[in-house]
């Protein structure tokens, strides 16, 4: 971006410069924006065109829409299962996310705030751990599984709940790191004083930290509803009735056979997969662009 | 490691924590005006605990009625140090660490642990139980039809689905008439009453049990072939669909040579120990095997065998530029655009961010197939967009760089996110303290705003990293490792390490268990060791910064 900035400058008129300055200061912005958005937006386009297909298939879609058809949507719904799976994922997805940046958030503050044996030690071998993918045990988790669905069904194979608690166990791993980050980049002035107007320290977590950190509470929640959604490897080996799949499963399973024919079908699925992500992001957006720590500076 | 991260420091740098080893005597309890209990967290804590209690007996009921001691052992020191932790004062790091860690070690650390233990075994297709089972295997497969051998009236049925349930053999006996019911376990005699036995003598209804039509049965016959049913002299096989016969097991086990012998061709196969298996003397082995422990075997085979070695190095420097350019890409991408779009003269951005961040929308799993399909030769988006013949994915770099491009683009929103997030946790007051200084904003950038977000970021981009290197659906869901040289048909030219493992145990040549966790304590191993080097480097960095 550094070369636009420093673009020479046309100097033929007062409107020529002050045009000029405009795009060295801030037009050049706009078009980085444009060019990215194009570069975002094309793909989902072709995803959107192929929904819309009346015939439905992968060979005869373009990049724009070419007509306006819903019959892939009706097909999704009168031919498979697609309620389910999307009532599962959202059910698996919300809950996954909320308990864990939860768990991860108490283990960030602990990690932040406090000093204790063990302190060093723990941080690490989160770390560790968290560098031998869930899914390569996935044979020991079958196994596992095998009996925890003999002993108490409920939190079986194609339950959401098995699979909640499986995802649960990479829980601290995947965020604590994150969330200790910006914990420690709240003054410890603001907890030390707390602590000495007489707040407990679970006072000190839910009333001081966790509302200063609640913007990256945000992102990482919806980083991690989104990892959930799109989690298959592990999900494919719980879920196999079809009314217990997730998304990911199911319509993996939708495109597996046939994929020129059903592309239609399973493009018209991936719009309405993205409409909870994209409503969850809506919704913390206020969160996400506030600044992190800006009411906590000024305090 | 540097030790600011360590130890124990003094009690009036943790807010957290009650001056509980202050020696003082438990009288002064009062003195602790600081920490109060409020009524609030009481309730909250009953109910909590409480539903803790709950839990604990549901679970206990199926361990009792199981038998299971060690793991009701196990529930009820866990529910004790739950209560014991949460009624306490002391030990305050550890109400917030214990509920994410319960998960950590029930989900996370036991299956690594058990997959770890599996990677010094043979465990794989061939030896998956132990040499008892091996031996019953070897004895039923071999059953083979003998003259005068007893043919029973075959109905097919479950007790579930008809196309996905367990089969069952319903046998009629046609001396006594008598009904039983065989699956893998054996053979047991239902009760008269609850059957319904045609003239021919098959049975056309049971109780509890669903009878296969013939369509459905013939859907099923490669199952209905292989179903060994055990019986006293010998196993209980199908004929057909209707009718099925006891045969004799033509290899028997001797105990006293510990070896097998057919008694046909009077070749025996001796037990080896060692590799698991029933050898005969000319090297032939048994399919049937059982599992073994064979030591660094696994270990030594991916570093020496030249079969496994060679492709093994390939795949994991492709893995390193895989891990490391998708990283980079994204973040540089990332970064690049959440610079360009944060300015407070900047309008529109919330337009921009939120049309940006949509391949995050998106359902990557899902997107990862369209980008398949995009770049499929024949009718895919990009050859017809570009007026291009390439065949993406039958070469192995346009096959890398398609990856690559599919990788920046589900991945760098992200980056875009994080890094405006940082940027604005960043006070303007120091970058406009560089531009009253005279910094150009370049220096600016390199001096200032880089370093700041670099220390906000680098456990991301480690995580990223590591993330990365182990992206299966990155792969599998696009070329699936390929495209495969002509002369090595298990590593292809976009194999990840991980790939190449879940190839190993999952894939079509067999599945091999305790070589593909070897591969995966080598990936836990590698990733580990880079993570390790770049974590240090950051503590220094902090160091620097804070």
């Amino acid at each position: 971006m550094t070369t636009y900035a420093d673009a020479p400058v046309a100097n033929r008129n007062a409107t020529g410069k002050a045009r000029s300055r405009w795009f060295a200061q801030v037009g050049w912005r706009h078009l980085v924006g444009v060019l990215a958005v194009a570069f975002s937006v094309f793909p989902i386009l072709f995803v959107l065109s192929a929904a819309l297909n009346p015939l439905g298939t992968l060979s005869s879609t373009e990049l724009l829409p070419t007509g306006a058809s819903v019959e892939n949507f009706t097909n999704l719904f009168s031919r498979t299962a697609f309620v389910h799976w999307f009532l599962n994922s959202l059910l698996l997805a919300g809950v996954a996310s909320f308990v864990s940046i939860f768990l991860s958030a108490l283990a960030a503050y602990a990690f932040s705030r406090m000093r204790f044996v063990g302190r060093r030690v723990g941080l690490l071998t989160l770390l560790l751990i968290q560098m031998f993918p869930q899914f390569l045990a996935i044979v020991a988790i079958f196994l596992i599984f095998t009996t925890v669905t003999d002993l108490w069904p409920a939190i079986g194979f194609n339950t959401p709940w098995g699979l909640f608690l499986l995802y649960m166990g990479g829980a601290l791993g995947a965020n604590t790191w994150l969330m200790k980050g910006f914990f420690d980049t709240l003054p410890k002035e603001l907890d030390e004083s707390a602590t000495m107007d007489g707040a407990t320290h679970a006072q000190v977590f839910f009333r001081i930290m966790l509302p200063l950190v609640a913007p990256i509470l945000a992102v990482t929640g919806l980083l991690a509803f989104i990892g959930s959604i799109n989690e298959f490897i592990i999900a494919n080996v719980f879920l196999t009735n079809t009314e217990s799949k997730t998304l990911a499963v199911g319509m993996f399973g939708l495109v597996a056979g046939e994929r020129n024919n059903n592309f239609g079908m399973f493009a018209a699925g991936t719009l309405l997969t993205a409409i909870p992500t994209v409503l969850v992001f809506q919704l913390l957006q206020r969160y996400i662009v506030s600044g992190l720590t800006a009411g906590a500076v000024k305090g | 490691m540097s030790t600011s991260l360590s130890g124990p420091e003094p009690a009036t740098q943790a807010p957290g924590r009650e001056p509980v080893r202050s020696g003082l005597p438990r009288t002064s309890r009062d003195a602790r005006n600081h920490a109060p209990i409020t009524a609030t967290g009481l309730i909250v804590k009953v109910v909590l605990l409480g539903l803790v209690a709950g839990i604990a007996i549901w679970a206990a009921f199926p361990l009792v009625e199981a038998g299971m001691w060690i793991g009701l052992a196990i529930l009820a020191v866990t529910t004790a140090g739950l209560f014991y932790l949460y009624l306490t004062r002391r030990h305050i790091p550890a109400k917030y660490l214990v509920p994410g860690t319960l998960f950590l070690i029930a989900f996370q650390v036991f299956p690594v642990l058990y997959t770890a233990s599996t990677a010094f075994t043979n465990f794989g297709d061939g030896h998956r139980g132990s040499k008892d089972d091996a031996i019953v295997a070897i004895q039923t497969s071999s059953v083979k039809q003998v003259p005068g051998s007893t043919e029973y009236a075959l109905s097919i049925a479950t007790k579930g689905d008809p196309t996905t349930g367990p089969l069952v053999f319903l046998v009629t006996d046609p001396k006594t008439g008598e009904v039983s019911a065989g699956d893998a376990g054996g053979l047991r005699k239902l009760d008269a009453a609850e059957v319904t036995v045609s003239p021919t003598g098959k049975v056309t209804a049971a109780n509890g049990y669903t009878i296969l039509n013939f369509g459905q049965a013939s859907g099923r016959s490669p199952e209905i072939t292989n179903l060994v049913v055990p019986t006293p002299g010998g196993a209980l096989r199908s004929n057909g669909l209707s009718r099925a016969y006891e045969g004799k097991a033509v290899r028997a086990y001797d105990a006293g040579c510990d070896c097998v012998k057919d008694s046909e061709t009077g070749k025996t196969w001796t037990a080896d120990e060692a590799t698991g298996s029933f050898v005969a003397a000319d090297g032939e082995r048994l399919a049937q095997g059982w599992k073994v422990n064979v030591g660094v075997q696994n270990f030594s085979r991916v570093l020496t065998d030249p079969d496994i070695s060679g492709p093994f190095f390939g795949t994991l420097v492709w893995n390193f530029a895989f891990a490391i350019g998708s990283t980079g890409l994204t973040f540089l991408l990332g970064m690049a655009i959440a610079l360009a779009l944060h300015s407070p003269r900047m309008k529109g951005t919330n337009l921009y961010r939120v049309l940006l961040i949509l391949p995050y929308a998106m359902p990557s799993f899902a997107m990862l197939l369209v980008w398949r399909d995009m770049f499929n030769s024949d009718f895919g988006l990009v050859n017809s967009l570009f007026g291009l013949h390439v065949d993406w994915f039958g070469e192995a770099w346009s096959a890398r760089s398609a990856v690559l491009l599919v990788q920046l683009w589900l991945g760098y929103p992200y980056m875009f996110l994080v890094a405006t997030g940082a940027l604005q946790a960043i006070p303007r007051e120091l970058t406009e303290a560089t531009s009253v200084d005279g910094a150009s904003p370049w220096q600016s950038f390199k001096s200032v705003t880089l370093p700041l977000l670099l220390v906000a970021l680098s456990p991301l981009l480690i995580a990223s990293f590591a993330y990365n290197f182990n992206n299966i659906n990155a792969i599998w869901l696009t070329t699936e490792g390929g495209p495969f040289a002509p002369d090595n048909p298990t590593n292809g030219a976009t194999d990840l390490l991980i790939t190449y493992t879940y190839r190993l145990a999952f894939g079509a040549q067999g599945a091999e268990f305790g070589m593909a966790a070897t591969v995966s304590i080598f990936i836990f191993a590698i990733v580990a060791t880079v993570s390790a080097i770049s974590f240090s480097r950051t503590r220094r960095q902090e160091d620097v910064y804070s």
